[in-house]
C-alpha cells in the first residue's frame, strides 16, 4: 500500500470507530455521509481502487460505507 | 488627523438603573445611583483635579487633590470616593479648595524632578497638567528637604523604563497590576516617606513576576513608568484605532504615530473585547513590522536549491500565473490549490478562497484552522447549528462556575484571562481540566477548586464521566432539555452516558484522576446558577478533538448552560482571525457562512455573484494536499501567511510534500521554513499596513486600519487580486470595504455588516442581519440555530498513539505568553528576552531516572523523528508527561509529532505523542543539517549591475 492509501484506510477506520456505537446499517450510513461530505474525489478513487485490491486494513463498517458510496458514484 | 483622546472619568461607571439628580457647580446632573461625584462632574463637563483616580481602577482616595465641598456636609471629601445622592449640591471650585489643592500639589512637586522640558512625558503628564490646573506658582520647600529624586532608573524591561525618582506613590500602577491584570507583581514597600513602588521584593522589573502587560505604564500619571519607544522617539502626534494581530481575543489599540513611525500601541478603552487592557505581545511586540528581515521585493527561482532572484511585481505575478496554468494544463484542474491565513483579514481570506474556487476551478482551499479549531467547527455545528462560540467575553462577568478544559488562558489569551481572574477573585469557582498545572490553577488570589490533571488523550473519557455523574445524580436540567433539545436524542445519549464505562470510577483508571474529584467537579458545574465552559487547543488537537467538542456541548445542554449571559461553550481561538478565516469559507467543503459546497442554493448564490460555475465536490485538506503531492497529482500551492513546515505536524511529511511540488508560492512577511521549499516569494504586509477586518473568538468583527504604507508596495488583498487577474479571474476591488459588501451580499450571517456599520457601531458580533441589525452577543437565546439542540454520542476511543518500552513518556505541546505560534513575529522583537529557546518540561522523577539535570541538553525522540533541546525540571507536569513549546524553528518540535489526527477534521494530534527522553550533547545532526539547509535555501542572488 502507498503511504496515501495507508492514511486513507486509517482515516476511514477512525471515522468508523467514531460511529461504533450505532447499529451496523446506521453506522454505515453515517460513515458514508461523513466521507461524502469531506473527501475529495481522488481520495475516493484511491480507496475504491484499494477495495478492488482486497481492501486490506479496512474494518467492516468502513468497507461497507465505501462500497455504498461507490454504488452512488 | 490628530491624537485620539479618551476621556478619563476618574472612576468606573455605575451599573445601577436607578437615576439620581444632583447639582454640581450650579448645574443639574442626572446619573445612575452609585456614580462617584467625580464621574458625575466629568460627565457634566467639569474637570475635578485628580492624580490617583482613573476610570480603569477602583476608587482609592489617596491623592487628596479631588476634594470638593458638599452643602450640608462637613469637611472636603474626595470626589472619587463619594457617591452621588439625590439633591446633593456640590462645589468643585472654591477658594478653600484651591488653597488645599495648591498645598497638596506643592508637596508633590517638592519631591519631583523639575526636568519637564527634557522629560519623556512632557506634553502627556498628568502631574504637569494638575500643577497647571491648580495654579501652582511656587514651591516653598527648597533643596534642603529630603527627596526621592536621586533614585536610579530600572531599565531591565526592554519595553518600559521604571524611574522611581518621578514616582508620586499614587498606587495606580500597583492597583492596575492587581485589579486589571491580576498579577500582583507590584507593591508599595515601606511606610510614610519611605513608601515606594517595588516590583516583587525589591527586584528588578524584569526579574519580578511582572508579565509586561503594560497596565502599569498606562496607569502611571507621570514619567515614572514610560514606554522606551516614547523615550526614544518622542510624543506621538496622531493615532488610529486598529485591532491586534496576535491571539483570538482581538484587542483594540490606538496606534499612536509620528508620521509613518509607530511610537506606541495603547489599548483602547472602548474596545469591546479588551476594555482598555493589553498583553506583552499586542502592547509592545510590534517591532517586527520594520525588522531588517522583512522581505519587501518579490522573488522567484526555478529550483528550491537555487538562490532567490528579486524581480518586479509584474514578473512575479506573471510567472506564478503562468506556472499555475501550466500545471493545470498538464495535470488537471485539481492539481493546484491554496491555503488562507488566520493572520490575514476577512477580506483577504475571502479573496483567496474566491480565487481558488472561481479561478482555480476547484475547492482545494484550506487554512491554518485545520491544525487548531477545525473540530470546534464540526462539533458545534452538529450540536448547536453554528460553528462558533456562544458568548461574548463580557459574559464571564456573570459566570458562577468556570470550567477551563485544555486551555491556558494566562499564556494563550492573556487579556481575557485577566477578566476571568477578576471574576474568580470576585468569588466564581474554577475547575481546570489539564494534564499540566497551568498558572490559573493557583495564581494570586485565585485557586482552582478542582484540577483534574488527566493523562493526555483522555479528554472524552473525563467529560463523559462528568456527564455520567450529572445524569446519574439527577443534576441535569430536564426542563431546559425538554424545551430546547430533542428529548429522544437526549434519552439515547443518557442511556449511553449511564453505561458503567463512563462512570468516574472506571474513567479514573484511564485518566489518572480520582473518581471523587470527577464527581465533585461535576456537581459543582451542574449546580452553578451559571456554568461556563472555556476550552482551547488542548481539546481540539487530538484524534478525538471533535468528539470532545461534542461531549462539551452535550454537557452544556444537559445542564441548561446555553442561551444567556454567564454560561455557554466558549472556544478560545488561537490566532487573531481564525474565527474569521473559517467564516470566510476557508475549508475545502464549505463556502463562506459554513454552507457545504454541495448545497445547490449556496453554490448558486456564488455562481451568480462570481459569474462562473463552481465545483460541488469537496477539495483537499492540507495533509491530503501533501499526500497528493507525493503521489504526483498536486503540484502547485499558493500559501498566504502560513508556515506549514514549522507549524504543522510530522515535518518530514510536510517537507516531502512541498519538495514534490512544482510551484510553491509563499506570501509572507519573512522567509520562513515553508519558503525554504518555495519557488515564488510574494512579500506580504503587516496589520499596520492595511485596511480590513478581523473576527475574534466571540464572533466580533472589528476594523483593522492602515497606519503606514505597505513596505512591500501592496496590501495582501491587492496581491491576491493581481494574481487572480493574471489567472483570468477578473477582480477590480478598489478598497476592502467593497469586498466586505460582497461578503454581506452572499453570506446571510454577515448580511448587515459593512465598513459603514462598523464605523457607526465600533464592532459587530455575527450573526448580523435584519433580525439582529447590531449583531448577536449571545447565541441560541430563544432556540438553537439548528432548531433543537442535538445530543450526540461521543464514545471514548483511545488514541492509536501508545506509550511503550521504546517511547514511555507522553509529550504534549503548547505556547507561552511572550511568544506567538511559530514565533515569526515575536522572535523578531524584544520578547525573545523572555523565551529565547523552547524547553522541555519534565518531572524531576522522570529526569532523575534518566540522569537529566535542569538545563541539560536532551534528545527527544518519537516514532516520527527526534530533536534536541534543553530540559527544564518542574512538577507542573505529572510523572510520565513532558511538555514543550513550538516557537523556535531550531527546536523543530513538529519533527516529533505524528501524523495522527482528529477522526472528523484531520486536526493533528499535537497534544499526544509517545516519546523517550535521553541525555544529548547538543543539537542533533538533523537539526544542524536542517539549519545549514535553511541558510542555503534563503540565499538571495546579488542583483546584476
Amino acid at each position: 500500500m502507498s503511504a496515501t492509501v495507508d492514511r486513507l484506510v486509517m482515516m476511514a477506520n477512525q471515522i468508523s470507530r467514531a460511529f461504533g456505537r450505532l447499529p451496523h446499517d446506521e453506522a454505515v450510513a453515517q460513515v458514508a455521509a461523513h466521507i461524502r461530505s469531506f473527501w475529495e474525489k481522488r481520495m475516493l478513487a484511491q480507496i475504491f481502487e484499494h477495495i478492488d485490491e482486497g481492501g486490506a486494513g479496512l474494518d467492516a463498517v468502513a468497507r461497507d460505507a465505501l462500497q455504498s458510496l461507490r454504488a452512488l458514484a | 488627523m490628530g491624537l485620539i483622546h479618551e476621556i478619563d472619568y476618574g472612576t468606573k461607571p455605575s451599573a445601577a438603573t436607578k437615576l439620581v439628580t444632583l447639582t454640581i457647580d450650579g448645574e443639574r446632573v442626572t446619573v445612575p445611583e452609585g456614580t462617584s461625584v467625580m464621574r458625575a462632574a466629568t460627565e457634566a463637563g467639569t474637570q475635578i483635579p485628580k492624580l490617583c483616580a482613573t476610570d480603569m481602577l477602583d476608587s482609592f482616595g489617596s491623592c487628596r487633590l479631588c476634594l470638593v465641598e458638599i452643602e450640608g456636609r462637613n469637611g472636603t471629601p474626595a470626589s472619587c470616593t463619594t457617591p452621588v445622592a439625590d439633591g446633593m449640591v456640590v462645589h468643585t471650585q472654591t477658594g478653600k479648595l484651591a488653597k488645599l489643592r495648591r498645598g497638596v500639589m506643592e508637596l508633590y512637586i517638592s519631591d519631583h524632578p523639575l526636568d519637564c522640558l527634557t522629560c519623556a512625558a512632557n506634553g502627556d503628564c498628568e502631574l504637569q497638567d494638575m500643577a497647571g490646573a491648580v495654579g501652582l506658582r511656587e514651591v516653598r520647600y527648597g533643596d534642603a528637604v529630603e527627596t526621592h529624586t536621586h533614585q536610579a532608573k530600572d531599565n531591565s524591561n526592554p519595553y518600559f523604563q521604571f524611574d522611581p525618582s518621578k514616582c508620586i506613590v499614587c498606587s495606580r500602577c500597583v492597583r492596575a497590576c492587581a485589579e486589571v491584570q491580576g498579577t500582583f507583581a507590584l507593591t508599595i514597600e515601606g511606610m510614610g516617606f519611605d513608601s515606594k513602588v517595588s516590583p516583587g521584593i525589591a527586584e528588578a522589573m524584569f526579574d519580578s513576576e511582572c508579565v509586561s502587560c503594560g497596565a502599569c505604564v498606562q496607569a502611571c500619571p507621570t514619567a515614572t513608568l514610560m514606554e522606551t519607544s516614547v523615550i526614544e522617539r518622542g510624543q506621538p502626534e496622531h493615532s488610529k484605532i486598529t485591532t491586534c494581530a496576535y491571539c483570538g481575543v482581538g484587542c483594540s489599540f490606538k496606534a499612536e504615530m509620528r508620521g509613518e513611525e509607530v511610537v506606541r500601541l495603547v489599548p483602547y478603552k472602548d474596545g469591546k473585547a479588551n476594555h482598555g487592557h493589553s498583553c506583552v505581545k499586542g502592547r509592545f511586540a510590534w517591532g517586527y513590522a520594520t525588522h531588517r528581515d522583512r522581505i519587501t521585493r518579490p522573488m522567484i527561482r526555478a529550483k528550491i536549491t537555487d538562490p532567490w532572484r528579486e524581480v518586479s511585481w509584474e514578473e512575479a505575478i506573471a510567472h506564478t500565473a503562468s506556472e499555475f496554468k501550466r500545471i493545470q494544463a498538464e495535470h488537471g484542474v485539481g492539481s493546484i490549490g491554496g491555503i488562507t491565513s488566520s493572520r490575514c483579514t476577512n477580506e483577504e481570506t475571502f479573496l483567496v478562497q474566491k480565487l481558488i474556487r472561481a479561478g482555480f476551478g476547484n475547492n482545494n482551499v484550506d487554512t491554518c484552522a485545520r491544525v487548531c479549531h477545525s473540530p470546534t467547527g464540526y462539533g458545534l455545528k452538529n450540536t448547536f447549528g453554528t460553528s462558533a462560540g456562544t458568548q461574548d467575553f463580557d459574559s464571564v462577568e456573570q459566570a458562577d462556575v468556570i470550567l477551563v478544559i485544555g486551555a491556558n488562558p494566562t499564556d494563550g489569551h492573556p487579556v481575557f484571562a485577566s477578566r476571568m481572574k477578576k471574576r474568580l477573585r470576585e468569588g466564581a469557582a474554577l475547575i481546570v481540566v489539564d494534564p499540566r498545572r497551568i498558572d490559573l490553577v493557583r495564581t494570586p488570589h485565585v485557586q482552582a477548586q478542582h484540577h483534574l490533571a488527566l493523562r493526555p488523550g483522555t479528554n472524552v473519557a473525563i467529560v463523559n464521566a462528568l456527564a455520567h455523574t450529572i445524569v446519574s445524580e439527577g443534576l441535569h436540567d430536564e426542563a431546559f432539555i425538554r424545551e430546547r433539545c430533542d428529548w429522544e436524542e437526549f434519552a439515547e445519549w443518557a442511556a449511553f452516558i449511564l453505561q458503567p464505562e463512563n462512570s468516574p470510577e472506571t474513567v479514573a483508571e484511564l485518566t489518572g484522576v480520582p473518581a471523587a474529584e470527577i464527581r465533585a467537579a461535576a456537581r459543582l458545574y451542574a449546580s452553578a446558577p451559571n456554568g461556563a465552559i472555556y476550552y482551547g487547543l488542548g481539546v481540539t488537537e487530538h484524534s478525538q478533538g471533535s468528539s470532545t467538542v461534542i461531549a462539551i456541548a452535550n454537557l452544556a445542554m444537559a445542564t441548561g448552560n446555553i442561551g444567556r449571559p454567564g454560561v455557554g461553550v466558549n472556544p478560545l481561538r488561537g490566532q487573531n482571525n481564525v474565527q474569521g478565516s473559517c467564516d470566510m469559507g476557508s475549508f475545502p467543503h464549505e463556502f463562506p457562512g459554513y454552507r457545504h459546497v454541495s448545497d445547490d442554493t449556496a453554490r448558486t448564490i456564488f455562481e451568480h455573484e462570481w459569474g462562473v460555475p463552481l465545483s460541488g465536490d469537496p477539495g483537499l485538506r492540507i495533509p491530503n494536499m501533501l499526500d497528493a503531492a507525493m503521489d504526483g497529482t498536486f503540484l502547485g500551492l499558493y500559501i498566504q501567511g502560513e508556515d506549514i513546515a514549522q507549524s504543522d505536524p510530522d515535518t518530514r511529511h510536510i517537507v516531502g510534500g512541498l519538495t514534490a511540488m512544482q510551484c510553491v508560492v509563499v506570501q509572507d512577511l519573512f522567509l520562513n521554513e515553508t519558503s525554504n521549499y518555495a519557488h515564488v516569494f510574494l512579500p506580504g504586509c503587516t496589520f499596520l499596513e492595511k485596511d480590513g477586518t478581523f473576527t475574534n473568538a466571540e464572533r466580533r468583527i472589528q476594523r483593522v486600519r492602515r497606519v503606514m504604507a505597505p513596505k512591500n508596495g501592496y496590501a495582501d488583498w491587492q496581491i491576491t487580486q493581481m494574481l487572480a487577474n493574471a489567472m483570468g479571474t477578473p477582480m477590480h476591488y478598489a478598497h476592502p470595504a467593497e469586498i466586505m459588501d460582497e461578503i454581506a451580499r452572499t453570506t446571510p450571517t454577515f448580511a448587515g455588516v459593512s465598513f459603514d456599520a462598523l464605523e457607526r457601531l465600533g464592532s459587530i458580533q455575527w450573526p448580523c442581519n435584519a433580525k439582529a441589525p447590531e449583531g448577536t452577543p449571545v447565541m441560541h437565546v430563544e432556540g438553537f440555530v439548528r432548531g433543537r439542540g442535538r445530543f450526540m454520542i461521543s464514545e471514548y476511543v483511545a488514541t492509536d498513539e501508545k506509550t511503550g518500552p521504546r517511547f514511555p513518556l507522553l509529550l504534549t505541546t503548547g505556547r507561552i505568553l511572550s511568544q506567538y505560534n511559530v514565533g515569526a513575529q515575536t522572535r523578531r522583537t524584544a520578547n525573545e528576552a523572555w523565551h529565547e529557546e523552547d524547553l522541555l518540561e519534565i518531572h524531576p522523577h522522570d529526569a532523575e531516572t534518566r540522569g537529566v539535570k535542569d538545563g541539560d541538553w536532551i534528545k527527544l525522540a518519537s516514532r516520527a523523528g527526534e530533536t534536541s533541546l534543553r530540559a527544564k525540571l518542574t512538577d507542573r507536569v505529572a510523572p510520565g508527561v513532558v511538555y514543550t513549546t513550538f516557537h523556535h524553528p531550531v527546536t523543530q518540535a513538529n519533527v516529533i509529532t505524528t501524523d495522527y489526527s482528529d477522526w472528523a477534521t484531520n486536526c493533528p494530534e499535537y497534544k499526544v505523542t509517545a516519546v523517550q527522553v535521553s541525555l544529548s550533547n547538543g543539537p542533533s545532526d538533523w537539526q544542524q543539517a536542517y539549519l545549514a539547509h535553511s541558510r542555503a535555501a534563503r540565499q538571495i542572488a546579488t542583483a546584476a549591475e
